[in-house]
């Protein structure tokens, strides 16, 4: 099951010819992609592209029907993985926030590590209080998430996921469903988090915010990866006539 | 993309039998399983005095017939009524509560049974509640009272069940169904992304369940809970029909105490709707307004 050859300089997340169809939908059709750790990599796409399922395919979120995924070794797709050992290795961040609405932003921050990892209160509580105020929300420990703006909730839901310790955050269109005006709290956020060398997957519509802060982007349609490169070069040489559509149309 | 809900539900949906459609829980603000409440909590004090009224005119047109005065039967309600509240009332006010108490442990297990992940559980939770909610509540009584023994032998000791404990069982086994059927509803309103940021944390589908989704569930429950509570209370009658002493059995006898005189039956079981409503209205409107501050809350 655990792959224990697993070393730093392979690559963190590897995905491997995967293909998943729900019905008669085939929504991946033979995806490769490596993510070396410290790195940061964009997905972007027509919706229906594929992407957020390629990303909650990562987590086990959705199950893949021919392929690997592996996990710093772990095998995503055996049957028979411990969830929890990837869960710990994977954190998530979705595009409705999904906070517990009967917590508070500490307490949403504090349940999985305390309840989950068992780890001591006092140590949870000093990590949750420092990660509340690395995503700029000092003051708000004790808001229930109905009292928080989209783009505060969407920064605790980071800090939650963030709490776990992950080695690897997924984020799945997180400010697909913000207010105009609080999508850049939530950018400069995982901005901070990608300088600080955590390994990053994001689904993005946020083309700017691509180009700034991603090692490389993988552009999809259809179920397969068009094209992929460095921000430099992607975004102005596009070759694929389908890259380019899209760019034309977004940018 | 929502495979986990669509899972859930979807046996459910090859049948055109209305009543075997999944119940739609539709969480506080417009909430069909409340329409008993709302009708009930729709009277408005105004409305209440005209009933009064028509109460008190009514034997006016009654009393003709004899020459027993309807005088005479106040009198004799009124030297009845001690004995008909704490008595009678009293043991269909325990019924309800036994009853619901009954009837919402087990609603709660079968409602969790419904969503189980085990397949067959769930099918046999579902089948059961099915079964229970859509059968008249008198044949379920009738039934629990002829199967069950009226006596239990443990050991040595022969322990006799009274016949308004068989009736708290019978009717137990509806409202078990409808709780269950409110649980499952609650927790299927939850929406699914609460399941995936749980499960994305690590958590166990338990520790989803228990620390997450059934403490949104709770507030959401209540209303409907207190709803069926007071069709239980108002349905408590029909235990009468078993021969059990409550209300209904005691004014009966009582009115043949004071010979049967047909003027007897207005003050009789006028007093019965009286303090039915008395004690089923104020938990309607206490449910409708539970509701509404619910809805602000979230």
């Amino acid at each position: 099951m655990t792959n224990n050859d697993w070393t730093p300089d392979q690559a963190l997340v590897s995905i491997r010819d995967v293909y998943k169809s729900f019905g008669d939908l085939e929504v991946l059709k033979g995806v490769s992609l490596d993510v070396m750790k410290g790195e940061v990599i964009c997905i972007i796409g027509p919706s229906g592209s594929g992407k957020s399922t390629l990303i909650r395919c990562v987590n086990a979120l959705n199950t893949i029907d021919s392929g690997s995924i592996k996990v710093e070794g772990l095998e995503v797709h055996d049957p028979g993985l411990n969830k929890l050992e990837l869960r710990k290795r994977v954190g998530m961040v979705f595009q409705q926030y999904n906070l517990f609405p009967h917590k508070t932003a500490l307490e949403n921050i504090m349940m999985a590590p305390l309840k989950v990892l068992k780890q001591p209160q006092a140590e949870v509580e000093e990590r949750a209080h420092k990660l509340i105020k690395r995503v700029n929300l000092g003051g708000k420990e004790n808001s229930y998430p109905g009292e928080l703006s989209g783009g505060q909730q969407q920064r605790v839901a980071i800090a939650r996921s963030l709490a776990m310790n992950p080695d690897v955050m997924l984020f799945d269109e997180v400010t697909a469903a913000l207010d105009p005006e609080t999508v850049n709290e939530v950018l400069l956020a995982i901005k901070d988090l990608a300088q600080d060398g955590m390994t990053c997957i994001l689904v993005t519509h946020e083309m700017g915010f691509a180009r700034e802060v991603a090692d490389h982007i993988y552009f999809t349609d259809r179920g397969v990866i068009v094209e992929h490169g460095p921000p430099a070069t992607f975004f102005t040489e596009a070759r694929d006539p389908r890259t380019r559509e899209f760019l034309s149309q977004i940018l | 993309m929502k495979p986990g809900r669509k899972t859930r539900t979807r046996w459910h949906g090859d049948t055109d039998l209305a009543v075997l459609k999944p119940f739609n829980f539709s969480p506080a603000g417009s909430v069909q399983d409340l329409l008993f409440s709302r009708w009930m909590a729709n009277f408005s004090p105004r409305s209440l005095l005209v009933i009064g009224l028509l109460f008190c005119l009514w034997p006016s047109f009654a009393v003709a017939q004899g020459n027993y005065s309807f005088t005479q039967a106040l009198d004799a309600l009124w030297r009845w009524l001690p004995f008909i509240v704490t008595k009678g009332f009293a043991l269909n006010l325990l019924v309800s509560f036994f009853t619901m108490l009954v009837g919402t442990i087990a609603g709660v297990l079968l409602g969790l049974g419904q969503i189980s992940p085990l397949r067959p559980l769930a099918r046999f939770s579902w089948l059961i509640t099915q079964l229970f909610r859509n059968s008249p509540w008198l044949v379920l009584l009738f039934i629990v009272m002829l199967a069950l023994p009226f006596e239990i032998q443990i050991g040595d000791t022969i322990y006799p069940i009274p016949d308004w404990l068989k009736a708290v069982f019978g009717l137990s086994l509806p409202i078990m169904a409808n709780i269950s059927e409110i649980v499952r509803g609650a927790i299927m309103s939850v929406p699914t992304g609460q399941w995936e940021a749980s499960e994305s944390l690590a958590y166990s589908r338990n520790q989803t369940l228990w620390l997450v989704i059934l403490p949104q569930c709770f507030k959401r429950m209540i209303p409907p809970w207190m709803n069926w509570y007071a069709i239980l209370t108002m349905a408590t009658p029909l235990i009468s029909l078993l021969g059990v002493e409550d209300i209904v059995t005691l004014s009966r006898q009582a009115m043949e105490a004071e010979d049967n005189h047909p003027e007897l039956l207005v003050p009789f079981f006028g007093f019965t709707l009286i303090i039915f409503f008395a004690y089923c209205y104020p938990i309607a409107r206490y449910t409708i307004s539970l509701e509404k501050r619910f809805v602000v809350n979230q």
